[in-house]
């Protein structure tokens, strides 16, 4: 029988995949993906704790969510389109401009 | 019958999700990141969410990863993309470290048992009236205040992505495009 601790543990999972992500990645597009895994696996701590606990505010807030990712890739791959027509790569390295 | 799916969506989620963060190439993390969201609104439609499960396909599948693969062409980012790691095992502690965190956290309402429903579900309806009902009454606001937040987004997005997309190339006459010479290339 599937609980709700089963899910809970399987969203930490996967946000820690993308905290992993987050830290590791250098490509700004990479980290685009990492922060989307990260939304999705608190959508689903929020679904199974709305499930379990017969109350629909925790799939309120993942609707929500989902409308702030939905402009957070819209605004953001504006910005890297700009930043690409700037620099002509996506790599956080070659962002560096101050050097010591 | 749930537990095997469960796991198979479980096991296959983070599978897909480990692509995504360690490959090298931009198109197979973003297929996989695709195919890992439908396989998460697998869950949701396991949790008898189905209202989410529907919307979690239609605007991450059908909208999100298809504006990614519209930048994705931008880009030009077939090719495996070169990055440079200084501390690997540096990032897999940390992220271990704050993976224990995050179960503590995610677990702490496991612990307290003071967790009550604030709006139950509605009896006899099912669950997309159920949410439509919710959304409507008691959280009307915050849903207008996103519809507004969606629209900033895509004035933002046309004026970021849309810069100098007033001279249309197809416009200007040959002449003035020879003229020009390479000068527009950049």
């Amino acid at each position: 029988m599937i609980g709700l601790s089963h899910y809970l543990i399987l969203s930490a999972i996967l946000f820690s995949i993308g905290l992993v992500g987050v830290i590791r990645r250098r490509n700004l597009l990479m980290l685009f993906f990492a922060t989307e895994i990260m939304l999705n696996a608190a959508n689903i701590a929020f679904a199974a704790l709305s499930s379990y606990m017969h109350d629909l505010s925790g799939q309120m807030f993942a609707f929500f969510i989902i409308a702030v990712a939905a402009s957070e890739v819209a605004v953001g791959l504006g910005l890297l389109i700009l930043l690409y027509k700037k620099y002509g790569s996506l790599d956080l390295d070659d962002y560096t401009m101050l050097r010591g | 019958m749930e537990t095997f799916a469960f796991y198979f969506f479980a096991v296959l989620i983070t599978a897909l999700f480990l692509v995504t963060v360690l490959s090298q190439n931009i198109l197979y993390a973003m297929t996989s990141l695709a195919a890992g969201m439908v396989l998460i609104s697998g869950l949701f439609f396991l949790l008898g969410a189905d209202f989410l499960g529907v919307v979690q396909l239609i605007v991450y599948v059908g909208a999100v990863m298809a504006l990614y693969a519209f930048a994705m062409m931008f880009f030009d980012a077939t090719g495996s993309i070169k990055e440079r790691h200084s501390h690997p095992a540096l990032v897999f502690l940390l992220g271990g470290l704050s993976a224990v965190l995050m179960v503590v956290i995610f677990a702490a309402p496991q612990i307290g048992q003071h967790v009550e429903a604030l709006y139950p579900a509605a009896a006899g309806a099912n669950n997309p009236q159920a949410v439509g009902l919710v959304l409507f009454t008691k959280y009307l606001v915050p849903f207008e205040v996103a519809a507004v937040m969606l629209l900033v987004a895509m004035i933002a997005g046309i004026i970021l992505a849309g810069k100098k997309m007033e001279r249309s190339l197809s416009k200007i006459n040959d002449s003035e495009l020879e003229q020009n010479g390479g000068k527009d290339e950049q």
